[in-house]
């Protein structure tokens, strides 16, 4: 096994005292203190995460956005400088390379944040599909990304931000200053939670983060790690790359049939995603919440009926909601919120507690949305990248 | 490094669970070091009063936010009292893991088993030995 990377606030998270973990290739933090803490500090105040591990892959040049259009679900030439849009990466068969968030810097100049577990393929897969005319550039590890999420972002970052923050709208973002040092600020986030994106040199990693943790004291900013991101994407329902989303999925399965230019076409996958739509689709994803004492975990196999019907793809308890939930791909016909389902939950090899069933029952999703509609027009939670 | 709780009164396991003797019986649970390594404990799955427990084999489970962990038995008996509390407050096991944070009590069928165990300076060593990088 190779070494892990390191993202720039390496020392940073040694010297709060985190729990470092391997996540996709990467060392990073899982959690600081408490990942329900964590995920509190989100939900009521602010939290503050590294998420560096991600990639960048820019597309410049006069075939940029014919390039991105052909390569995304999302509609590419229609996004305005300055905007986002989440869209899928996907594969002749209709499945999903990754997903992805696509950001117009200028008429000729995009660029796609992907996963991190991704960034090699993507860049492979976006090169050999990019027209002659369209230069495709990989800046991972050249960009620092931290993720501030929740309701007292805006009041944190501004604080240290030159970016005008109380009339940008989500899924908008802009250039400026974060503590003095040049940075992309974006209000998207993978939290279902208001916040922004910080998109910076690596260089300038270091200073930013301690800068925002300094100024989010007054506020309960807390540092967060993967494992409160990971439960509060769950609780928004946004999946993640290699649980609800792999190379074999439609992303008409997955629900994410609103990202998906189905009228227009003209992208690698398109044709497949029809023809699959059109022969019927064997499983959809459902959101469920446990009824029964236990949790259910990815991997677990789905009962409804006394048969297996399916598998769950990501399951932890909820925080926020108090009780374990879950997302996992069912029939189409057994996806309909009310319906009762069964989770068999597997235990560690050996035990002799074994297998058993814990009684859920599949709900609409999200779990959890903000009550109060934040950061100007607030769409329903959209799915971002891990 | 961080530091743990080990008393010295108590047994201890490789597998991370302590054992404290009271009487002809012995109290198990989850030490310091397992509970921090664990996290916030948010479920924890004991045997019923009556059944049999095998040294070394697992007897439950205790699972964190991120993880899903065995308990494995220190010793060999007949599990006699369970720690119902822990249904409705998992979060024990975090906040005080020697006291209200215990699982169950054995009735040992062989009652030297316990002696056999290690004691808490071996354990120290076991838990710093996993410590450092």
């Amino acid at each position: 096994m190779s070494a892990l990377k390191r993202t720039p606030l390496y020392d940073a998270h040694r010297a709060l005292g985190a729990r470092l973990v391997p996540f996709a290739g990467w060392e990073m933090p899982v959690q600081y203190r408490s990942i329900l803490e964590e995920h509190a500090a989100v939900r009521s105040a602010a939290g503050l995460f590294d998420v560096s591990h991600m990639g960048e892959i820019h597309v410049s040049g006069p075939g940029a956005v014919a390039s991105v259009e052909r390569l995304v679900t999302c509609p590419v030439a229609s996004l305005r400088a300055g905007r986002v849009r989440y869209g899928l990466l996907c594969n002749e068969d209709g499945g999903v390379v990754d997903d992805v968030t696509v950001y117009r810097l200028a008429d000729d100049h995009l660029f796609l944040c992907v996963n991190a577990s991704n960034i090699e393929k993507d860049y492979r897969w976006i090169a050999r599909h990019a027209l002659p005319d369209a230069r495709v550039e990989d800046r991972s590890d050249r960009t620092g990304l931290l993720a501030l999420q929740g309701p007292a972002s805006a009041a944190v970052l501004s604080r240290v931000c030159d970016v005008p923050l109380a009339g940008m709208k989500r899924f908008t973002f802009a250039e400026g200053a974060v503590a003095g040092a040049g940075a992309l600020v974006s209000r998207t986030g993978y939290t279902g939670s208001d916040g922004f994106e910080i998109y910076l040199d690596a260089a300038d990693a270091e200073r930013v983060f301690a800068a925002l943790l300094d100024a989010g004291k007054p506020h309960g900013l807390a540092p967060c790690g993967l494992g409160a991101r990971d439960t509060l994407r769950l609780e928004a329902a946004l999946p993640l790359y290699g649980h609800e989303l792999d190379d074999t999925t439609s992303p008409l399965e997955a629900g994410l049939g609103r990202f998906v230019k189905r009228e227009t076409g003209g992208f690698v996958g398109a044709e497949a995603i029809e023809r699959r739509a059109l022969a019927g689709h064997a499983r959809a994803l459902a959101g469920f919440v446990v009824e029964g004492r236990g949790i259910a975990r990815a991997e677990h196999a789905i009962f409804c009926g006394g048969a297996r019907v399916g598998v769950v793809t990501s399951g932890a308890p909820s925080p926020t909601l108090g009780k374990p939930i879950g997302l996992g791909y069912v029939p189409p016909a057994l996806a309909a919120p009310g319906t009762e389902i069964e989770i068999h939950v597997s235990r560690p090899s050996g035990s002799r507690t074994g297998d058993r069933a814990i009684a859920a029952r599949i709900v609409d999703t999200p779990f959890w949305k903000p009550t109060q509609p934040t950061g100007g027009t607030s769409t329903s939670a959209r799915p971002h990248t891990a | 490094m961080a530091d743990y709780e080990i008393p010295n009164d108590l047994r201890y396991t490789r597998e991370d669970e302590w054992c404290r003797v009271e009487g002809s019986r012995v109290v198990v649970g989850v030490t310091d070091y397992a509970q921090q390594q664990l996290g916030d404990i948010v479920f924890v799955e004991l045997p019923a009063v009556g059944s049999t427990v095998e040294r070394g084999e697992p007897f439950g489970v205790i699972e964190s936010v991120k993880a899903v962990s065995d308990l494995y038995a220190p010793i060999s008996g007949e599990v006699v009292e369970v720690n119902g509390d822990l249904a409705d407050h998992p979060e024990h096991v975090n906040e005080d893991c020697y006291t209200d944070g215990w699982m169950i009590t054995i009735e040992p069928s062989d009652p030297d088993e316990v002696g056999t165990l290690l004691d808490a300076k071996t354990y120290r060593t076991h838990v710093e030995e996993r410590s450092t990088e």
